[in-house]
């Protein structure tokens, strides 16, 4: 179990950086070291740690090394992992759709409002459909905000409208149009079954029919969201994990002037 | 004169718990004037009405809509399901199924007297304080004859939405050394006005609450329980708008946990204040009387406030549900009074707050089974951070003797457990427990430091709350936001319509009986 901690092995491949060819660096460049874990259906012993190599070399990982594994129940046993991943990528080639802003803090953002839109702008937020999960609009919209970045509440120039947890699309779309809001902020925590996927299409749907989809910025936001996904389902942008009310704040003053709403 | 490691003053304690007996007896003033459809339905269910119509309507629906829509609510349901009994001579249950069919007009048969009407009611009440007795006494048996777990009790979570799928990842978490099972319920079960019926294997998030579902993983925790040797407690969700049904259904099937905390209800679920306080009332003696340990919701607070600085709204909370527990004749051994660890990691001295919280709490609440949640808001995706977290949330459980320490998992804020989450999380807290099993009777802390004077002032702040609280109200507070920062009106949100007071014929022929206990 030990011939990964002195390995003697040599090592002779190229050690400089080829950016159209990176792998995973442990210690060395391009020795492509990875770690993970995972568990399988069947009881412990060699034979399991013996498929958990093969299903390594499978997976693309040499010199696979099973460091620990655990029966955690009868008939599935954990595993930790080692191996040298054997594919690179072409970094130079990538290309990833991102909000095209610049993040402004608090006070920067209001000052921009101020100046080029010369109003409030009126945000309303909800995490929709079923999602009772009020974490992610809360960190967003209240007050406090979340690890250091105040919430849009907190702005001057915005006035914010949090409407909570599991908030019918209808009902939404309603409250946004009674408070004539300039953006919507829809929050989506819970994605098992995609079922987010289903709830944040079909508002994309309503809002066509209403007439008021190129009226309205409408953003989407979670820890499973991420703006390629909002692009494709017909937002204008997406927010996903670790990103706070600045950086949303940013987007909707910045693409209200892009397209001229006043 | 208690002993405080914490230099708790307990005149002020006493004071504080004064303050909230008087709160909680403004409310109990409300709620004694009111029934629900919710509360009705209990009954009917408790009477031994089950089952379902040709639209998959609950029977106690059926029945309680017809007598909701001929204007009769506020009679209770007792009242004219005993007349139906004694004017038709069936069960319950058959009269139930007449209602169903269309058949029968329970509201407009003759009346008979009360004491007849009480007494044809009487074996029906009798079988099932019986059956709800004989629950009790099966877990106590349990208890002396294979044991339990030490506390705090280790809690866990299943949540695959498919019930049998469920049973696999309990049993698995059981033969880990888990000591509570809690089956999450499907997203928005809490805003349903009925409870669905029959084995289910399809939720989002979690799993439906359905009897035959409680049925299902009783039976596969007592298997695993007689397999390691260790009685495993099941719990599951008493709150939203069928608060009391299910109650009802965990006593009939041997529940031994129930989240039930109508605050919770309020500010995170928009359920009206007035129903689901009254809700709560009834619900509350039943797990009182079935031996349930309830579990309140002041850890959500943090969730939303900041954990540092609302840290008095979490005390405060649990004085109320405290003493609106005790009125409910739910002793303090089965108050797992909530609170968290949710400071953001990054706060100076943040493990010392955290501490001086969780014994302040111990002491306050001597004899309460202390049910302690685990760092979530500030879980980021870092699993190797978060299992750090998860490790100082555990020594402080163990350090002060909380009652149902529920687990933190280091993929919490990415993905419902796996298996090997759940192991790694329960491998985490069992080498602390053990590591420093007796840490909390060797050390106090000292005069005038950081901690003691943490403790002191959440204290203080507690109580300046309160007494702004009686003054006020618990509705008043509430739909000022002190709780969460969360604004509720007294006549907003879901389910006002389901209240109405109670008429002059009204009886629950449950109410004193199981209030009485044993």
């Amino acid at each position: 179990m030990s011939e990964g901690l002195y390995s003697m092995e040599a090592k002779d491949y190229d050690k400089t950086l080829d950016l159209t060819q990176i792998k995973p660096y442990g210690d060395t460049m391009n020795d492509g070291k990875t770690q993970l874990s995972f568990t399988l259906p069947v009881p412990a012993g060699d034979e399991a740690v013996e498929a958990a190599k093969q299903l390594m070399k499978k997976m693309g990982f040499e010199n696979p090394l099973v460091v620990y594994s655990k029966e955690l129940t009868a008939g599935f046993t954990f595993f930790n992992c080692y191996g040298s991943c054997s594919h690179t990528v072409d970094y130079t080639t990538i290309h990833v759709p991102k909000v095209e802003s610049d993040t402004m803090d608090m006070h920067e953002c209001d000052e921009y409002i101020r100046e080029h839109i010369g109003r409030k702008i009126v945000v309303v937020g909800a995490s929709t459909g079923t999602d009772a999960h009020t974490v992610g609009i809360d960190a967003i919209m209240n007050m406090k905000g979340y690890a250091g970045h105040y919430g849009l509440e907190r702005y001057d120039m915005i006035e914010a409208y949090n409407l909570g947890s599991q908030v019918p699309n209808e009902e939404f779309i309603a409250k946004g149009i009674e408070l004539k809001a300039d953006a919507l902020i829809v929050s989506q925590t819970v994605t098992q079954k995609d079922i987010h996927i289903k709830n944040l299409t079909e508002l994309v749907e309503m809002l066509e029919a209403e007439g008021l989809r190129d009226k309205i910025i409408l953003i989407c936001g979670g820890p499973r969201i991420s703006h390629e996904l909002a692009k494709e389902l017909g937002y204008d942008a997406g927010f996903g994990m670790n990103t706070y009310a600045d950086d949303e704040a940013s987007y909707i003053a910045q693409e209200m002037v892009r397209r001229g709403l006043k | 004169m208690q002993e405080s490691k914490i230099g708790l003053d307990y005149a002020k304690v006493a004071h504080a718990r004064e303050i909230a007996r008087n709160i909680a007896n403004q409310v109990q003033s409300f709620v004694d004037g009111y029934t629900t459809v919710a509360v009705e339905r209990t009954v009917c269910r408790l009477l031994g009405i089950d089952g379902i119509d040709g639209n998959e309507v609950p029977l106690p629906n059926v029945v309680v809509d017809a007598l909701k829509s001929s204007g009769q609510l506020g009679q209770g349901i007792a009242f004219y399901l005993g007349n139906a009994v004694v004017e038709t001579g069936l069960t319950p249950q058959a009269v139930a199924e007449a209602v169903s069919r269309g058949e029968l007009d329970i509201t407009q048969l003759p009346l008979h007297k009360a004491g007849e009407i009480e007494a044809a009611l009487q074996p029906y009440v009798a079988a099932t304080i019986e059956r709800i007795r004989g629950r009790r006494q099966r877990r106590e048996h349990y208890i002396e004859t294979i044991g339990e777990g030490s506390k705090p009790y280790l809690y866990i979570i299943v949540a695959t939405g498919n019930i049998y799928e469920d049973v696999v990842q309990a049993q698995a978490g059981a033969r880990q050394g888990a000591d509570i099972i809690a089956v999450i319920r499907t997203t928005g079960q809490s805003l349903l006005d009925y409870v669905p019926y029959g084995a289910t294997t399809e939720g989002f998030g979690g799993t439906f609450a359905t009897q035959e579902n409680f049925r299902i993983m009783r039976k596969a925790l007592d298997e695993v329980g007689e397999e390691v040797g260790r009685y495993i407690r099941l719990c599951n969700y008493c709150s939203g708008l069928c608060m009391p049904e299910i109650a009802a259904m965990g006593a009939l099937e041997g529940l031994d946990v129930m989240l039930n905390d109508a605050l919770y209800g309020i500010l995170f679920r928009d359920i009206n204040m007035q129903r689901t306080l009254i809700d709560q009332y009834f619900s509350r003696i039943i797990n009182g009387f079935a031996g349930v340990i309830i579990n309140t919701g002041e850890d959500n607070y943090l969730t939303t406030a900041d954990a540092y600085e609302e840290a008095h709204t979490v005390l405060a909370s649990d004085f109320i549900n405290e003493q609106l527990a005790l009125q409910a004749g739910l002793p303090e051994e089965q108050q797992g009074l909530g609170h968290a660890f949710e400071m953001d990691p990054m706060l100076e001295n943040g493990f010392l707050y955290e501490l001086a919280q969780a014994q302040m709490l111990r002491e306050i609440f001597p004899n309460a089974p202390l049910k302690y949640m685990p760092p979530t808001k500030f879980m980021t995706g870092n699993i190797f951070r978060g299992h750090i977290q998860d490790a100082l949330f555990n020594i402080i459980g163990q350090w002060t003797h909380q009652g149902l320490q529920l687990l933190g998992m280091p993929t919490e804020a990415i993905h419902t457990p796996f298996m090997s989450d759940r192991y790694l999380s329960i491998e985490n807290a069992k080498y602390i427990f053990n590591n420093m099993k007796d840490i909390g009777e060797e050390v106090e802390f000292k005069e005038g430091g950081i901690i003691r004077r943490r403790a002191k002032e959440v204290l203080d702040n507690a109580t300046a709350l309160l007494e702004q609280m009686e003054n006020e109200g618990l509705f008043s507070a509430l739909e000022k936001g002190i709780f969460a920062n969360v604004k509720r009106p007294k006549n907003g949100g879901k389910g006002l319509d389901g209240v109405t007071r109670k008429g002059v014929n009204y009886f629950n022929p449950f109410v004193e009986l199981m209030k009485g206990k044993k």
